[in-house]
């Protein structure tokens, strides 16, 4: 096959057929493939550190890490985790950090249970008040990052301590429960069941068909776009590989959760979030300020970005996530107790980190929180399995983070050089 | 101590500049290089002891890189040529080296800790103590005699924050008397300093020559030269040009006149075309898009210093106006803050775009109005470096890419692409990071991203500032199309040369005032240095002193007044060297990022 040398061979073509391109040689779809994975090398790398990590508890527990009710199981127990992760890899790549997100996920925990238990207020109303609470908090941090000019460290180290102050006065030292069954399915229920008898749990193959419907669907209009703008796109053959590989996880995923009690009320929540954000992040103006805030303040400034408004509505956001990821938790354990999300900022920081986010900020994606966010919760659940005990998990976690920054920091210094 | 006899000019290649007095200091052949650029070809600098030695030249003309090869901040190995300290061949490996032989710099920037006492402060890194364990009775002892010898009253107690620059100055200079310097070496002093605290600068400079200290100072400002200088070294594109004799002996009046070292500064070669001015023939060509009255600033933190002092300018459609100046005089400073208040504390003025009356509070508002900055450093202010092209050209105007909030990804991938042909971007595809890509091709992304926020007015920072003489052209292509098609355009430069090559009209500003303004006709590379060098000699202490000098009467009849006189005497000079104005000027020149 001979490689045409220009890039821009085809301008005179006009928006087409997709065979055209599949004249582009080899190694310039090889170079493409190359320099997409390189420069998400973190993100693709974690993908892979996943599946390795999924492939090598799948061995080690006979098989049980994949049984359907354990699927079921990890994506419950991560959710608030990943929840968090994915509100506070906004953060850090707006070149912040929020440390009071465990104790503000308790706080409103704890507020939903005085508001349920106490007051008896309808759930929903709960749940919805519970919401504008973390806003609130969101706002008040924010005010004080953004108008005041106070380091988010100490801003958020300081809502750290009110929040879990707040969180006992409120409680007044002691769980709350028990909650109406409607909130506790936010957490522990799954999608009715529906239709005929199968073997399978029918909305959830239905969901799983509109899901694939919709990424193709993504996938041919971005690439008819791209094409009709003249654009660079991936050689139709590796296009198609691409498609039938989402396919074919979609299709494992969707049949798994089908095979037990179907999705997940959590996951279908977490689905809308990793959706929505990662729109907003990628697509909409306030996200790319996002990035251009945590890449170069100065010159985001100069460009007419306005900085202030963008750090308040990220950590507005956040709060909005820590009090949706305390409300799951405390649905989950079903009470509002004063230990809720102790340490919980520190896994989605962790999460963060492990899924691509820079110190310096500028850089990550929300989908690289979630995938972050699965490595450390599939090694928890996996070494639990297997009966590691949490001493040792929390050895092995720290290392992890460790070697995941670790390999960044190398993989960009033999880049540099 | 004598000093040469006769003035005399030397070509590049001679040593010292003297016959009598024994040399201290003596580079031979020092060349030196970055990546791309040529700093330093074949320099030679001759200090003898005790004297007080100028070092002067445009921006990028070399001198702190000069200076830093002395110094050790650039270690033996990285340069070539000789240095020759007290006859002793020097390999100075780093500052800690140069420094125990004698050599001391003091940087425009002060290193001094803010929150550690004066006392602390001069023994950093050279302190008083037994097994690790400091003595201060024996610290502050001695700082005090160290301070008093440099005329500071304060205690040695005091914290650095809370004393003036002016103060920290003489803080460096006793600093530096504690490590015994037989060669003193000030970068700028005075730049930061009012005219109090320069005077009594200077003084001290002059007493430390009395006490047999050797002393190199580079200044961009003349009559300070006149002043104390005993000789004057003129770099111009790295190379040495030639060292004049200033004085005789200390204390003699001067010798040379500021023409003399600014017919050294700027003479040179001129061998790059610029491309031929279009001219814009719209309709509304002439009329002023930008007009800035009465534009006064002060400094962020010393708000006592006046960094932008009424200055009033226009700029008409189809225009290139350019604004000279040397480092500190304020071009930066009043672009900033014309340009939603980035810089400094806004105190008065006005902007008319287009004859309306606009404010420019925030940087939105002053892009709403159609005001683009390109700005001076684009790796800190200008770019985005760990994003691709794309997105750092879509930023300034994203909402123009966007419907009900969401980026059109296409439409601005496009615009990227359309770019990275129309400016002849080097990168594989618009993806490519941006710290990936060369200094040109940095500039070129960033003039795209104003160019694509269609203003009206674009305010350039030194364009052209490190990148190299291929794409400095493209990019006065680039300008003079801006222009062609009926957008102001401010030209922000330290090359005198691109200035004359590039603008209509050229303002000249010096210490935060426009000191004149000079038509495309009348420019010479002379004229400009002029007005650039002019400092307002007359009632000098008492302005700053009492922080609140408006005198407008002064501001406007001193520029006017001054403009004319000395595009008068400049008339002769002229006719001597090649109009400079005949646009070009020398590759090496730039990009040596000779401090800024």
């Amino acid at each position: 096959m001979t490689t045409p040398t220009q890039t821009r061979d085809r301008s005179g073509d006009g928006p087409g057929r997709p065979n055209e391109q599949q004249e582009p040689g080899r190694s310039r779809a090889g170079a493409l493939l190359l320099e997409t994975v390189r420069n998400n090398m973190r993100q693709y790398g974690m993908l892979v550190a996943l599946a390795l990590i999924v492939v090598l508890f799948q061995i080690w527990t006979d098989g049980s890490l994949l049984l359907p009710n354990n699927v079921s199981n990890i994506v419950q127990q991560n959710s608030y985790i990943l929840i968090l992760a994915m509100g506070m890899m906004m953060v850090i790549i707006a070149g912040h950090i929020d440390l009071s997100v465990g104790s503000l996920a308790a706080f409103v925990g704890a507020a939903a249970a005085v508001m349920m238990v106490r007051h008896d207020m309808p759930w929903v109303l709960a749940l919805v008040l519970s919401l504008l609470i973390g806003a609130a908090a969101g706002a008040w941090q924010g005010f004080w990052i953004a108008y005041v000019g106070i380091p988010s460290f100490i801003v958020t180290l300081a809502g750290m301590l009110l929040f879990r102050g707040g969180t006992q006065i409120l409680l007044e030292g002691q769980s709350i429960a028990p909650f109406p069954r409607g909130f506790q399915e936010i957490a522990q229920g799954f999608i009715p069941e529906m239709g005929p008898y199968t073997q399978y749990h029918n909305p959830t193959l239905l969901i799983g068909l509109v899901v694939i419907a919709f990424v193709l669907f993504q996938e041919w209009r971005d690439r008819r776009r791209q094409l009709a703008y003249e654009l660079e796109v991936l050689p139709f053959n590796l296009w198609l590989l691409k498609c039938v590989a989402i396919v074919a996880a979609v299709v494992a995923f969707t049949l798994t959760l089908a095979s037990y009690h179907g999705v997940p009320v959590v996951l279908l929540i977490m689905c809308v979030l990793l959706i929505g954000l990662g729109f907003v992040m990628r697509n909409a103006v306030v996200g790319r300020h996002v990035y251009a805030l945590g890449g170069n303040k100065a010159a985001a400034k100069l460009s007419g970005v306005k900085d202030k408004r963008v750090t308040f509505l990220v950590f507005v956001n956040m709060g909005v996530l820590a009090a949706l990821a305390g409300c799951v938790y405390a649905a989950r354990l079903n009470a509002g107790t004063p230990q809720a999300g102790i340490n919980f900022e520190l896994e989605a920081i962790a999460a963060a980190f492990i899924g691509g986010a820079s110190m310096s900020g500028g850089v990550g994606t929300v989908l690289g929180a979630v995938i972050g966010g699965l490595v450390l919760g599939v090694l928890n659940n996996g070494m639990s399995l297997v009966g590691i005990g949490t001493d040792y998990q929390q050895v092995i976690k720290g290392l992890v983070l460790l070697a995941a920054v670790g390999f960044d920091v190398w993989n960009k210094r033999k880049v540099g050089s | 101590m004598t000093a040469p006899a006769e003035q005399f000019e030397k070509g590049p290649g001679a040593d010292g500049a003297g016959t009598a007095g024994r040399p201290v200091l003596e580079m031979r052949g020092i060349s030196k290089s970055f990546p791309g650029v040529r700093a330093l070809s074949d320099v030679n600098l001759t200090v003898h002891a005790g004297e007080i030695h100028a070092i002067c030249g445009e921006n990028g003309a070399g001198k702190s890189t000069l200076v830093k090869v002395l110094s050790g901040v650039h270690p033996h190995g990285s340069y070539e040529g000789e240095i020759l300290f007290g006859g002793e061949p020097c390999a100075f490996k780093d500052i800690r080296a140069s420094e125990q032989r004698g050599i001391v710099i003091i940087h425009q920037e002060l290193a001094l800790i803010p929150y550690l006492s004066l006392a602390e402060n001069i023994f950093l890194g050279n302190e008083h103590s037994k097994r690790g364990i400091i003595s201060w009775s024996e610290t502050l002892r001695r700082a005090d005699t160290l301070l008093k010898r440099v005329g500071l009253p304060d205690k040695p107690q005091t914290r650095i924050a809370d004393i003036g620059v002016g103060k920290q100055q003489l803080v460096e200079i006793a600093k530096a008397l504690s490590k015994e310097v037989e060669l003193l070496i000030l970068d700028e002093p005075t730049a930061a300093l009012n005219d109090e605290d320069s005077r009594k600068l200077l003084e001290l400079i002059g007493e430390l020559r009395a006490q047999g200290i050797a002393c190199i100072v580079i200044s961009h400002k003349l009559n300070e030269i006149r002043q104390i200088a005993d000789s004057v070294t003129i770099l111009r594109d790295g190379r040495t040009i030639e060292t004049l004799s200033v004085r005789e002996r200390p204390g003699d009046e001067p010798e040379i006149s500021e023409d003399r070292i600014i017919r050294g500064m700027v003479g040179r070669d001129l061998d790059q075309r610029f491309p031929p001015r279009t001219g814009y023939e719209g309709e509304d060509a002439g009329t002023v898009a930008l007009s800035v009255s009465d534009w006064t600033v002060r400094h962020p933190i010393d708000h006592q210093r006046k960094v932008v002092d009424g200055v009033s300018l226009q700029v008409r459609r189809g225009e290139i106006v350019g604004i000279a100046g040397l480092m500190g005089a304020g071009r930066t400073e009043l672009a900033m803050n014309l340009f939603g208040r980035s810089y400094g504390l806004y105190e008065r003025g006005t902007v008319r775009v287009d004859g309306r009356a606009v404010q420019t509070r925030t940087v939105p508002e002053a892009i709403g109005h159609g005001i683009a900055y390109v700005t001076e450093d684009r790796k800190t202010y200008g770019l985005n470096l760990i994003e691709d092209i794309n997105r750092n050209i879509s930023l300034a105007s994203l909402s123009g890419l966007a419907r009900r909030g969401v980026v059109d990804e296409h439409a601005e991938r496009r615009v990227a692409e359309g770019y990275l042909r129309s400016m002849n971007i080097k990168a594989p595809n618009v993806h490519e990071q941006v710290q990936r890509l060369s200094g040109g091709n940095q500039q070129k992304v960033v003039l795209s991203k104003w160019i694509h926020a269609d203003p009206e007015v674009l305010i350039l920072d030194e364009p052209t500032r490190g990148i190299d003489v291929g794409a400095k052209y493209e990019i006065y292509t680039v300008i003079d199309k801006l222009a062609a098609q009926g957008k102001a355009v401010v030209f922000i430069s330290s090359e005198l040369p691109e200035l004359l090559g590039m603008c209509d009209r050229i303002y000249t500003m010096a210490a935060g005032r426009l000191t004149g303004e000079v038509s495309r006709e009348d420019a010479t590379q002379e004229v400009l240095m002029r007005h650039m060098t002019e400092t307002l000699d007359t009632g000098a202490g008492t302005g700053t002193a009492t922080g609140t000098d408006t005198s407008p009467g002064t501001t406007s009849g001193d520029t006017g007044a001054s403009s004319t006189s000395s595009s008068d005497t400049s008339s002769e000079d002229r006719a001597g060297t090649s109009p400079g104005s005949t646009s070009t000027f020398d590759s090496s020149t730039s990009g040596t990022s000779d401090k800024s």
